[in-house]
C-alpha cells in the first residue's frame, strides 16, 4: 500500500470551499464533509455562500455557489482563506480566484481578493473547461490558469471529474442527467482522500443523508469511494494532510450534533415552551434569512407547535401578540425589513406588556438590501426603532450553536417579566453550522412564566404589579380576572383609559424601569483572554468590543493580538459590570459589521471612556487578518 | 344571562346620538342571550370610535393598534380555539388600513365575529372620507370632494370567499340582536356590517333606510326559509328576472302574491342570489345622492339581516386538528425525545 509508506504531515486547523454551479451539491457536499469532521472529533465552523439568484443559467458567474468550512482542534471562524479549493467548474474557479472582484474584466489573482492563499490546493474539473464553458464564464482565453494570473506556488489538482463519474457509473443503468448529478460525490471522496479520512464513516453517513432516496445510496456510494481511490493515483503528486487530534480542547462530555443557528433558534423556541408549560405559537411571513425558522417550526406539530404563515409581517406579529394576549408563548421571526414594520406592533407589546419574542436574522440594508448576505446593522433598530418611549430587552446570539441558548433566554425573560425581547441573529448564524452539545430539558434554567396572585380575583387590573415592577398576567378563560388590555396609555392604579400629565411619566418610567431591571438577572461580562498564539507581544492594555455573530472572529484576533475582548450578548440591558470592564483597558476597540452602531450605543451609556472603531459593511463576516492588521496599525 | 353582565364599569363616550350606542346596547344583549360567561369571551378591537367598544363589554378586551385586530384576533382564537372571539372595526380600521387582515380572516374562515361599523367617515379622526365614502363626498380631507371609487362591502366580503354576512342598522334593534346571535352560531369568519348614523360628521348617511317613515319600503329583512316580502302593507315580494337579450339576472320587485317570489335561502354555497341580494340599492352609496330620504325613482330595496350564512371547515379548527392527529402519530413529542432524533455522537 504504498501512500501509506509517505509520512502525512499533521495541522490543527484546515479551511476547505466547495465551490459550484448552483445545481452541483455543494451545499450537501461542503455539509456532509463538514459533518464527518464534527464526527470525527473537530471543531467545525461552516459558511454558506449562495447565490443571490434562485437558478441563474448553468456554468455562469452569478450561478456560482460556494460552502467553506474551518476544521480542526481550535476553531473559531469558517476561516479567512481556504487551503483547499474544490472548483466544479470555469465559473466557480474564477470567483475563488478573484473574489469579489469577479467581475473586473483584467483581474488577476490578489492575495487580497482571492478567496485561497497562495499555498492552497485547487482540485479543479478539466471536463468542465471545454471552449463554451470558458464563453460563459466570460473568459477571453483557452487557458483559465494563465488568464487568472493563478500563482506557481498554488498546487491546482486536475481531474475529468465528469469523465471519471461517467465512467464509475457505467454499468449502473442510470441516465446520463443523473448521473452528472454524482459528480459532487467523487469530489467529496477526494477530499477525504486528501485528508485520510476514514470511509467507513463517511459510508455509513452517505447512508444516512439518502435515507429518503435509497436508489442513489448505490451508486453515490461508488463514486465517493472511486473518488477515494482515485487520490492514490494521484498520490505522488499531491501531499496529503491529517488534522491532528483535538486533545486540547476542554470539551464537556455528551452528545454532540452539528447545527445551524435557525435550526438551534427554532429547538431554543421549542425547549423554553415545554420548560415554561406554555404552548409555543409562532406568527411569522418569509422572509431571507429567517425562514428556515418557519419551516422548522411548521414540521414541528408533534412538538404542539402552532406555526401560523401570516399575510405580512404586521400580521405575524400581531397573531403572536394575540396568542400571548391569550397565554401562549409568542414569537414572531423576520429579518431586517420585517423587524421595520413590526415596529408599531412591538410598541403595541411594550403598552400592553405581554411577553413577546421577536427574532431578527439581520441580512444586508437597507430596504431590501443584501437579502442573502450578513451585516450587523439592525442594532440601533432593535434598540430604538419605535414611536415613543419605548423599551424592549435585546439579545445577540454570537455562535450558531448558542442562538439556541439565547432563543431559549429570550423566552425566559419575555415571559417572566411580561415584555418583548427581540433576538438579534444574522445570515453567518442563520446559515453556518458549528458543533452543538445537546443539552436534555432538565439541565436548563427554570422559566417561571408571571402569573396573577389568586387573592386578586375579582379586583385585577392590568397596571398591578409584582415588586419588581412586572405586571401580573391574567389571560382569557381565567374566571375573575376579566380586564381590557390596550395600546393607549393606561392609569397606572386601574388599568383603565388615561391621559393624566403626571400617570403619562408615571408609566413611562415604570416601563423603563421594568427593563432595566433585568439587568438583576443576567450574568456578567466575562472577558475572553486571547492565548498569544504568534507569542507576540502581550497587549493587556488593549480589548476588542464586539457583539453578536462576530465572537468568532474577535477571538481569533484578539488570540493573534495576545489582548482581550469582551463580546456582549446582553445588550439592553447591558451586564451590572459593563463599566467596571472596560474602564480597566487603555483602548477600547469596538469592532463590528456596521459604521458603528454598537459603538455609538457605548458612547451614549459611557461618555467619558475612549472609543475606537474598526468597521466593515460588505456583506461578509470578518477577516481576521484585517482586524489584527488594523489594530497593529493603529497602534500609537 | 343578563345584559348587564356584559356591561363593564367603565362610562360609554360615544358622542350622544351615536349609532355606536345602540350597537353597544346589542352586543350586550346578544352576548346574554348567547350565555357564554364573560371569562371566555374576548373582543379584540384596532383604532376608531368602533374599537372603543372592549371597553365597555365586561369581558376580556384587547385595543389595539389602527387596523390589526384581525390579526390579533387571529391570534387569539387560532391559540385558543376554545373561546368566542369578537372584532370591532369600522370602515376606516377594516377597508383601509386593515384590509389586508380583513380579507384573510375571511379567506381563512377563521371562527370570529366580526362587527365592521359602517358610518362612511373617519369619526374619531373628526372627518375624513373612508373607503366607503360616496364618489364627490365632501369631507375635511377632500374638500373638492372625493374623486374615488368607494367599496360595497358585502362585494369584498363575497370577493374574499365570505362564508357569512349580515347587513344591520344601529335603530333597528331586534334584527342587529337577531345577526349578531347568528355570527356567533355561525362556525366561521362571520362579518356583520352595522350601518352607524354619525351624528357629527357623517349625519344622515344611513337616512334613506333610517327614516322611521321610509324603512319598510327602503328596505327588506331577509330570513332564511322565508318569502322576501316587504312594504309598509307587506305587497311587495322580491323575484330574478333574466333580460332576453343578454342572459343578466337581475332582482325585480313584483306584487306579494306573484309565484315567482323568492324564498331565501342563505345556506345555499353558491352565491349568485346571495351577491344580487347583498348588492341591492347599494349603487346609491357609490355616488354622492341629493334625494337621501325620499327618492324619485324605483328602487330596489336594501336588505339587511343575514343574506350569507354557509358552513365551510374553520382555519381555527382545521389547524389544531393537524396538530392533534401529528402528535398522536408522533414518536417524539418533548425536546428530549426530539432531540434523540438527530444524528449525534458522543464526545
Amino acid at each position: 500500500m504504498y501512500p501509506q509508506l509517505i509520512l502525512i504531515p499533521k495541522v490543527r486547523n484546515i479551511v476547505v470551499r466547495f465551490c459550484g454551479d448552483s445545481g452541483d451539491g455543494m451545499q450537501l457536499t461542503g455539509n456532509m464533509f463538514a459533518q464527518l469532521g464534527a464526527e470525527l472529533g473537530h471543531e467545525i465552523s461552516t459558511l454558506p455562500d449562495f447565490p443571490a439568484e434562485i437558478r441563474a443559467p448553468q456554468g455562469t458567474l452569478g450561478g456560482v455557489s460556494g460552502f467553506q468550512v474551518e476544521l480542526g482542534s481550535e476553531v473559531y471562524t469558517p476561516g479567512d482563506k481556504a487551503d483547499v479549493i474544490v472548483a466544479m467548474n470555469a465559473a466557480a474557479l474564477k470567483v475563488c480566484t478573484l473574489g469579489s472582484h469577479f467581475n473586473h474584466p483584467q483581474a488577476h489573482f490578489d492575495d487580497e481578493f482571492a478567496l485561497y492563499h497562495r499555498h492552497a490546493i485547487v482540485i479543479v474539473d478539466t471536463d468542465s473547461l471545454a471552449d463554451k464553458d470558458l464563453e460563459k464564464a466570460q473568459y477571453h482565453t483557452d487557458n483559465p490558469f494563465v488568464e487568472l494570473g493563478i500563482p506557481e506556488s498554488v498546487q491546482i489538482v486536475p481531474v475529468a471529474l465528469t469523465t471519471l463519474t461517467k465512467e464509475a457509473l457505467k454499468e449502473s443503468g442510470m441516465d446520463n442527467k443523473s448521473i452528472l448529478k454524482c459528480r459532487n460525490m467523487f469530489a467529496l471522496g477526494l477530499v477525504y482522500w486528501l485528508f485520510d479520512e476514514p470511509m467507513e464513516k463517511a459510508i455509513h453517513l452517505l447512508e444516512e443523508k439518502f435515507k429518503k432516496k435509497p436508489a442513489l445510496v448505490a451508486p453515490n456510494t461508488k463514486v465517493m469511494v472511486d473518488g477515494y481511490n482515485y487520490g492514490n493515483n494521484l498520490a505522488l503528486s499531491v501531499n496529503r494532510i491529517r488534522l491532528e487530534a483535538n486533545s486540547q480542547q476542554q470539551k464537556a462530555n455528551g452528545r454532540y450534533t452539528s447545527i445551524a443557528g435557525n435550526r438551534a433558534t427554532a429547538f431554543g423556541l421549542i425547549a423554553a415552551a415545554e420548560k415554561a408549560g406554555k404552548r409555543l405559537f409562532l406568527g411569522s411571513y418569509p422572509i431571507t434569512p429567517a425562514t428556515d425558522i418557519l419551516h422548522e417550526l411548521a414540521a414541528r406539530k408533534d412538538m404542539n407547535v402552532m406555526a401560523v404563515q401570516a399575510e405580512d409581517e404586521i400580521a405575524g406579529i400581531c397573531t403572536a401578540i394575540g396568542a400571548s394576549f391569550a397565554g401562549d408563548l409568542a414569537c414572531t421571526t423576520t429579518s431586517g425589513p420585517g423587524l421595520s414594520l413590526k415596529s408599531e406592533a412591538i410598541g403595541l407589546a411594550v403598552m400592553a406588556e405581554l411577553p413577546l419574542v421577536v427574532v431578527d436574522v439581520q441580512r444586508g440594508g437597507p430596504s431590501t438590501g443584501l437579502p442573502t448576505k450578513t451585516e450587523q446593522t439592525d442594532l440601533l433598530q432593535a434598540l430604538y426603532g419605535r414611536n415613543g418611549e419605548c423599551p424592549a430587552v435585546v439579545l445577540a446570539a454570537s455562535t450558531s450553536a448558542n442562538c439556541f441558548d439565547f432563543a431559549y433566554e429570550a423566552c425566559r425573560i419575555a415571559l417572566e417579566n411580561m415584555t418583548p425581547v427581540v433576538l438579534l441573529t444574522d445570515t453567518y448564524l442563520a446559515n453556518g453550522t458549528a458543533l452543538w452539545r445537546i443539552p436534555k430539558l432538565a439541565e436548563l434554567p427554570d422559566i417561571k412564566p408571571q402569573s396573577v396572585p389568586e387573592e386578586l380575583k375579582g379586583h385585577y387590573n392590568p397596571a398591578l404589579r409584582d415588586e419588581r415592577g412586572v405586571r401580573y398576567w391574567a389571560f382569557p378563560g381565567m374566571e375573575g380576572f376579566e380586564h381590557r388590555n390596550i395600546g393607549l396609555e393606561r392609569d397606572a392604579e386601574r388599568g383603565t383609559i388615561s391621559t393624566n400629565p403626571e400617570n403619562h411619566e408615571i408609566m413611562v418610567r415604570a416601563r423603563k424601569h421594568k427593563i432595566e431591571q433585568i439587568a438583576d438577572q443576567i450574568p456578567e461580562l466575562k472577558v475572553i483572554n486571547g492565548q498569544m498564539v504568534n507569542e507576540q507581544m502581550v497587549n493587556k492594555d488593549t480589548l476588542l468590543v464586539g457583539w453578536g455573530s462576530t465572537e468568532g472572529h474577535l477571538h481569533a484576533a484578539a488570540n493573534e493580538l495576545g489582548c482581550d475582548l469582551a463580546q456582549f450578548n446582553y445588550i439592553m440591558p447591558l451586564p451590572k459590570n459593563t463599566r467596571d470592564v472596560l474602564s480597566r483597558y487603555q483602548r477600547i476597540i469596538v469592532c463590528e459589521l456596521n459604521t458603528g452602531q454598537f459603538a455609538a450605543y457605548l458612547r451614549s451609556q459611557f461618555p467619558d471612556l475612549p472609543f475606537e472603531q474598526y468597521n466593515e459593511i460588505q456583506g461578509q463576516p470578518f477577516a481576521v487578518e484585517r482586524i489584527v492588521n488594523f489594530v497593529k496599525k493603529s497602534e500609537c | 344571562m343578563e345584559a348587564s353582565q356584559f356591561k363593564s364599569d367603565q362610562y360609554v363616550r360615544f358622542c350622544p346620538g351615536c349609532g355606536d350606542h345602540a350597537i353597544c346596547m346589542a352586543l350586550q344583549k346578544a352576548m346574554a342571550q348567547i350565555g357564554i360567561p364573560t371569562h371566555e369571551v374576548a373582543v379584540i378591537s384596532g383604532i376608531g370610535c368602533s374599537s372603543r367598544m372592549p371597553h365597555y363589554l365586561n369581558t376580556y378586551g384587547f385595543n389595539t393598534i389602527h387596523g390589526r385586530g384581525g390579526a390579533v384576533a387571529t391570534g387569539v382564537k387560532t391559540s385558543h380555539p376554545e373561546l368566542t372571539v369578537w372584532q370591532m372595526s369600522g370602515d376606516g380600521d377594516c377597508f383601509a388600513i386593515g384590509g389586508n387582515h380583513f380579507i384573510h380572516e375571511i379567506r381563512r374562515n377563521v371562527d370570529l365575529n366580526v362587527c365592521v361599523f359602517n358610518n362612511r367617515i373617519y369619526g374619531l379622526t373628526k372627518g375624513q372620507y373612508s373607503p366607503t365614502s360616496p364618489k364627490g363626498f365632501v369631507s375635511k380631507s377632500s374638500p373638492f370632494g372625493t374623486v374615488e371609487r368607494p367599496f360595497i362591502p358585502a362585494q369584498l366580503v363575497l370577493g374574499a370567499r365570505g362564508t357569512f354576512f349580515a347587513r344591520t342598522l344601529d335603530v333597528d334593534m331586534p334584527t342587529t340582536v337577531d345577526c349578531l346571535v347568528a355570527a356567533q352560531q355561525h362556525k366561521g369568519c362571520s362579518i356583520v356590517e352595522c350601518l352607524v348614523n354619525c351624528v357629527i360628521f357623517n349625519n344622515g348617511t344611513h337616512a334613506w333606510i333610517a327614516d322611521r317613515e321610509q324603512r319598510a319600503e327602503h328596505s327588506i329583512i331577509l330570513k332564511h326559509g322565508e318569502k322576501m316580502i316587504f312594504g309598509k302593507d307587506n305587497d311587495k315580494g322580491l323575484a330574478v328576472e333574466i333580460d332576453p337579450v343578454t342572459f343578466v339576472p337581475k332582482m325585480i320587485v313584483v306584487p306579494a302574491d306573484d309565484p315567482r317570489v323568492l324564498v331565501h335561502d342563505a345556506h345555499q354555497p353558491d352565491t349568485t342570489l346571495h351577491r344580487m341580494l347583498a348588492l341591492m340599492g347599494q349603487d346609491r352609496y357609490l355616488e354622492v345622492q341629493t334625494d337621501n330620504v325620499q327618492g324619485t325613482k324605483e328602487e330596489l330595496p336594501i336588505a339587511l339581516g343575514v343574506i350569507r350564512n354557509v358552513e365551510v371547515e374553520t382555519y381555527d379548527h382545521a389547524v389544531n386538528l393537524q396538530i392533534a392527529e401529528a402528535r398522536a402519530k408522533a414518536k417524539a413529542k418533548t425536546f428530549d425525545e426530539l432531540t434523540a432524533t438527530l444524528e449525534s455522537w458522543e464526545m
